[in-house]
């Protein structure tokens, strides 16, 4: 209970501060949204120019987007702050938030809730919506689980990345925007169908490193559709087990970072 | 510390040009050693730049492949690819992103030392930025180019004005860029805290300056009106048209000019804000 209290107080200390410029915050609510309505947008603009990319439809390209984007802005929204892991490492910052009687992650995520990326799930879902709507999915209480499951598994699997990147820094400070490639660039991965990336490429993020089974395999098996690519149908029930995985991977990570750790000293 | 820094000339009476011209360039050399120190975080941002030079080359190629034609929006297979690498190369010598220096330092109230240096702030900072962006351009220009060479087929520049057209394309979208950042940062002065600004800046320079998609996919009267009407286009989307040589010779040059136009009003409307912004300082702190 002491626990809890601590960390709604922690939370609530960091939407008084977000908010006390309060023209300022609402531009950024907004300006937030913005960036995850321009990844949707770059999809539409891209099907003026053809009527199918990598042999998908515009409307499964949207339900793919939409998965992906869900997904994505749910982690950003609660995980995705720990990127600032580095700046804490590097001021040893860290050292207050380990001497304090709670775990460190936590407390890190709540020290920086970004609550201006807030709409941004709800944009997400909104497109998650109407793509779901504008297909023509053939119901099964096995699609209907996969549906629910896959956005939560989502943003389980992105919000391991955010913390494998992160954990970095506990070994290279100076690791500035390499994260950024597996984060975001996951989150564009995802937004399109794998079957537009070239061999090797695609072989290291879809599935040596999993991207494929955040929003892609599990859209083919929401549309009843054949993998282009030859992996069997069932491959989309993967995905919340691929999640679970990268998130005990990230967990390892995490506690051998914090172990690793020693102070930049006085 | 360097010495040099202690060493950079003030501007004398005896030759005013000279020395003026002396201190930009100390002040350039500055900004250039100052990003310099930074070897690993500039390995690191250029793996990134190559990461997502190949998450956007196979999406633009992918598009090309059904496109009707295979030339979306007039571009060529070999010209998107050559746009998609040119433009991670360049995307970190216009620093679109992430330059808060000056908000920063009107919200702590340094920007009092800047106001008592006897250089204007927009000259100032100019010139670091210009030293920051040569930086950029020998270490981090490079790398994507070389990484899209080696995996794709690029588009080789067939007219002889092309690469001087791109350098000039270049230099002026570093201005450009860096006067559009200093009016963003300079609502400081009004605001406090930039922070909104700066988001709609990061989101809409991005965008509608061509680094996601070439602009050419928008109707035809949109990618007019955007560039005749923001200088957003002319941060990327003007180099990246002229080295991939989307257009005729005549436009080439044309597109160019008119980044030249927006250099000079852009730059203009940043000393006017700074001037307005003199005038009802009020520096911040006790």
């Amino acid at each position: 209970m002491g626990d809890l209290r601590a960390y709604a107080a922690l939370g609530t200390a960091q939407l008084r501060s977000a908010t006390s410029y309060r023209t300022s915050f609402l531009v950024e609510l907004f300006g937030n949204m913005g960036a995850t309505v321009f990844d949707v947008v770059t999809v539409l603009v891209l099907f003026r120019a053809t009527p199918a990319v990598g042999g998908f439809s515009l409307r499964e390209a949207v339900l793919i987007v939409g998965l992906s984007s869900a997904g994505f802005a749910l982690a950003d929204l609660t995980i995705g702050n720990v990127d600032r892991l580095k700046s804490y490492v590097r001021a040893g910052t860290l050292d207050a938030v380990l001497v304090r009687p709670l775990p460190a992650l936590p407390q890190l995520l709540l020290m920086d809730l970004p609550v201006r990326k807030a709409l941004r799930v709800v944009f997400g879902f909104v497109v998650l919506g109407l793509a779901v709507a504008a297909n023509d999915i053939d119901w099964t209480p096995g699609r209907v689980l996969l549906m629910a499951l896959t956005p939560i598994a989502a943003a389980a699997f992105f919000g391991s990345i955010f913390v494998i990147s992160a954990s970095l820094a506990f070994w290279w400070v100076d690791s500035g925007e390499l994260g950024s490639a597996f984060t975001y660039g996951g989150r564009d991965f995802t937004s399109y169908p794998i079957s537009v990336y070239g061999g090797w490429f695609r072989g290291l993020f879809a599935y040596a490193l999993g991207f494929g089974f955040v929003a892609y395999q599990p859209a083919l098996a929401l549309l009843g559709r054949p993998d282009p690519l030859g992996l069997p149908a069932w491959s989309g029930y993967l995905s919340p087990l691929v999640a679970l995985g990268a998130a005990a991977l990230a967990a390892v990570v995490w506690r051998t970072g914090i172990r690793h750790y020693r102070s930049t000293g006085s | 510390m360097d010495q040099r820094d202690a060493s950079v000339p003030t501007i004398s009476r005896i030759s005013p040009f000279r020395a003026s011209a002396t201190t930009f360039g100390a002040l350039i050399g500055s900004g250039f050693r100052r990003y310099a120190t930074y070897r690993q975080a500039t390995i690191a941002g250029t793996f990134t730049n190559i990461v997502f030079g190949f998450l956007r080359c196979y999406v633009l190629l992918a598009v090309a492949e059904e496109a009707v034609g295979q030339r979306p929006a007039g571009y060529d297979a070999g010209q998107l690819a050559l746009y998609v690498w040119v433009g991670q190369g360049l995307l970190s010598v216009i620093g679109i992103w992430g330059w808060t220096e000056l908000a920063d330092r009107i919200r702590s109230g340094d920007i009092a030392a800047d106001l008592l240096r006897p250089i204007a702030p927009v000259t100032g900072f100019l010139a670091a930025d210009l030293g920051r962006a040569l930086h950029a351009m020998m270490t981090r220009f490079g790398p994507p180019l070389l990484a899209g060479a080696v995996f794709f087929p690029l588009h080789t520049p067939a007219r002889w004005q092309t690469v001087p057209l791109f350098a000039v394309s270049v230099i002026l979208a570093v201005i450009i860029c860096f006067g559009c950042r200093y009016v963003v940062n300079a609502t400081a002065y009004w605001l406090q805290d930039a922070r909104g600004p700066i988001t709609l800046w990061t989101l809409g320079s991005g965008v509608l300056g061509g680094l996601y998609f070439p602009l050419r996919l928008f109707p035809q009267e949109v990618a007019v009106a955007l560039w005749v009407a923001t200088p957003l286009p002319s941060l990327l989307q003007t180099p990246l048209d002229v080295i991939a040589e989307r257009d005729g010779p005549a436009l080439q040059a044309g597109l160019v000019a008119l980044q030249a136009v927006w250099a000079v009003v852009v730059l203009a409307l940043a000393g006017l804000v700074q001037r307005r912004a003199e005038r009802r300082l009020v520096v911040q702190g006790g």
